[in-house]
């Protein structure tokens, strides 16, 4: 046991921080609806979902099937990023228009909103699963299905025992200047201020003249854009996309979100990270069948014992 | 302009008429007197036991066997549905993860009676004792969170209990358990392959817990659920001791999952972790909210419907969860109280109250008449 844990560590942490990153960024969406809402959108995991289909759609229809290097793999990952960007930003602020404008409008329970968001999970994969993915990309609805490979993996430098590639080390640098975007955008322009706002006060936001409209629909927007980060990142590194991709996925980034103080930017930062970290950890010793119950395990105890998580929740403070 | 006017007018006026048909048969049942409602009893009991024959079935089913069908999944999602009942409809805590109590129901059955040779009847009650147990495992830590965190938390619960199964070697893992013994002989009926006594078993099953559910939510308890449900703060503070009316909730709705577990996996011979999916919560969930959540007639009536309308339709079988997911989010936009809501219910929702509380960035529109308070 000493043994592996010796033998493993570094590289878990290795990993754990590059799959961390990809938490990182849907917990974000997540946390930035939370903190406007109040509303857990159950259906942010099909958001991501949508962005990997993008990406793959971005990649067929440039006829793209083996890896390409230099700057054509540079334009190659901003042409993805942008377009899987789009179509998660895209997807949630259609998502908010249908499935929860109306409730809101009514002032429904949040329960009914988790219900709606619920249903519109269940929708959107059934509908990826029976019509999109068979129609459009030619594969089984519900198989598994494959990515081609655009980046060659590269051994770049060690760290201890731990290899670190190229592919790591984009993953990880991409998340944190995407992080470093937002989180400017939330803390320094006007429409920033207008969502720290609602987030505070939606009432007293109002009669200052917020638009509590648009700055529901900015809010879904800068989330479902994360996810499609997040989504481009996933399929560049893991290969394989599937109608029901989104659905462990987004409950760890929820854990993720909720771990780090939900609500709160630098929490699904920091939240992402540490439950990346914990379940490759926590894989050396359980095995990484169990991996997945590692997640709710951690969920629990978090909620248990410090249930604003480890940075406390806000986005109104989010500036620090 | 003036066209969409009239539609909306006749839109009105039929849901009115609907919900005053409804409204004139409640009326009717609260002042009915006792001989009554035991003709209707009797009158819904006799048309339970004569269900299962052919020449109903060869309408409602044409496609599949009619008995079995109303086994599962008609009368298992009907119990579950009673079940989950008490703890979305009464208690207003969203389970995510119904489907983790039935397994473990349907597991004790498998293993007890295939590795230890248990008979039917102590299975049946280990079975409820383990999945009522389970529940407060569960419900201990996390019925102290808010409401939308105990969804998520319970959803993690229902993956986490069938990921276990899947990895644990004791109970079969991913090949599942195969040869679960039947049911004893009762009343000289022999329990195999005829469907037939597994019907009247599900039936007697649901009609005890129908009296079960019912006694409570008329009790003590259902009253303290209910003010759990509208207004947590307001209960404590009026003395209702909430962790412990939501840890019993919790309890009850859990031994009736797992009561349905036990039935079903007594029928189903082979039980595997594919049979345990969330998709399976959610169903529940969906049946419970269509019929009117809270509202025992219309759980049962949301149950049959989610339950039979795949099974009838069997052409759109596979577009049944799209078309779940759909139902879900249009219903929550212009019936939140389902098909056959509770007053009270119904009541609550056009509040907005009646579960956790609203939504944060909900301002008071031109449309809604909620005042807006503000605070000195």
């Amino acid at each position: 046991m000493l043994d592996d844990l010796r033998l493993q560590f570094l590289q878990s942490t290795v990993d754990g921080l590059r799959v961390g990153a990809i938490f990182a960024l849907i917990a974000l969406g997540y946390t930035m609806v939370y903190g406007v809402l109040r509303l857990i959108n159950f259906a942010h995991s099909e958001i991501f979902m949508i962005g990997t289909f993008a990406s793959l759609f971005v990649l067929m229809t440039m006829g793209i099937s083996a890896p390409v290097g230099g700057f054509a793999l540079i334009g190659l990952i901003l042409l993805m990023m942008v377009v899987s960007m789009a179509a998660s930003g895209g997807a949630a602020v259609l998502l908010e228009q249908v499935a929860y404008r109306p409730l809101r409008r009514k002032g429904a329970s949040r329960l009914a909103a988790l219900i709606s968001a619920i249903g519109a999970s269940l929708f959107l994969q059934e509908l990826f699963a029976l019509v999109i993915i068979p129609e459009v990309f030619d594969s089984p609805g519900r198989n598994n299905t494959p990515v081609p490979r655009i980046l060659e993996r590269e051994h770049l430098f060690n760290i201890g025992n731990a290899d670190v590639s190229n592919d790591h080390v984009i993953i990880i640098l991409a998340a944190l200047a995407m992080m470093v975007i937002l989180d400017l955008i939330v803390s320094r322009t006007k429409i920033g201020r207008g969502i720290r706002a609602t987030a505070q006060d939606p009432e007293a936001a109002v009669l200052m003249g917020v638009s509590i409209d648009t700055i529901v629909r900015v809010t879904f927007l800068l989330g479902g854009a994360m996810a499609g980060v997040a989504a481009m990142l996933y399929v560049m590194e893991f290969e394989n996309t599937q109608y029901n991709i989104g659905f462990i996925l987004g409950i760890k980034a929820f854990t993720a979100a909720v771990l780090g103080g939900i609500g709160n930017l630098r929490g699904a930062l920091l939240g992402g990270f540490a439950l990346g970290l914990i379940e490759n950890w926590g894989a050396i010793f359980v095995g990484s069948s169990m991996k997945d119950v590692t997640a709710f395990i951690v969920l629990v105890v978090v909620l248990m014992f410090r249930p604003t998580g480890l940075l406390g929740e806000s986005l109104q403070r989010a500036r620090a | 302009m003036k066209g969409g006017d009239n539609v909306s007018n006749n839109g009105i006026s039929l849901r009115r008429r609907i919900g005053g048909s409804t409204d004139r048969v409640r009326d009717w049942w609260a002042g009915a007197s006792g001989w009554q409602r035991w003709i209707v009893y009797i009158g819904l009991i006799v048309f339970a036991l004569i269900l299962p024959a052919p020449w109903i079935g060869s309408f409602m089913s044409p496609g599949a066997d009619w008995t079995t069908v109303l086994i599962f999944p008609v009368g298992v999602y009907i119990l579950m549905a009673i079940g989950l009942n008490v703890v979305v409809g009464q208690a207003g805590l969203l389970d995510l993860g119904y489907v983790a109590f039935f397994a473990i129901g349907a597991y004790s059955l498998a293993y007890l009676g295939t590795k230890h040779g248990w008979n039917f009847w102590a299975t049946l009650v280990m079975g409820i004792v383990l999945t009522a147990i389970s529940g407060v495992i569960l419900g201990a830590p996390t019925l102290r969170l808010r409401g939308d965190y105990l969804a998520i938390v319970t959803l993690g619960f229902g993956e986490i209990v069938r990921i276990t199964a899947d990895n644990t070697d004791e109970i079969g893992g991913s090949r599942g358990i195969t040869n679960i013994p039947h049911p004893p002989p009762m009343f000289g009926t022999e329990f195999s392959f005829d469907p037939a006594p597994y019907y009247y078993m599900i039936l007697a099953a649901i009609v005890i817990v129908i009296i079960f559910a019912r006694r409570l939510e008329k009790s003590r308890v259902g009253r303290a659920w209910a003010a759990i449900r509208e207004d947590e703060d307001a209960a404590e503070l009026m003395g209702v001791p909430t962790f412990k009316f939501k840890l019993l909730a919790f309890f009850i709705g859990a031994m009736i999952g797992g009561f349905a577990g036990v039935l079903y996996a007594s029928k189903a011979v082979f039980i595997a972790p594919p049979n345990f999916p969330f998709i399976l919560s959610a169903t529940i969930l969906v049946a419970v909210v269509l019929g009117g959540s809270g509202n025992l007639p219309g759980v049962m009536l949301g149950a049959f419907l989610i339950a039979w309308l795949p099974e009838r339709f069997r052409e759109l079988q596979e577009y049944r969860i799209l078309f779940f997911g759909g139902v879900l989010v249009l219903l929550m936009a212009i019936r939140p109280e389902g098909l056959l809501p509770s007053r009270r219910r119904k009541a609550e929702l056009a509040e907005g109250t009646g579960g956790m509380g609203s939504m944060g960035a909900e301002v008071a529109g031109p449309t809604t008449d909620s005042s807006v308070e503000v605070s000195r």
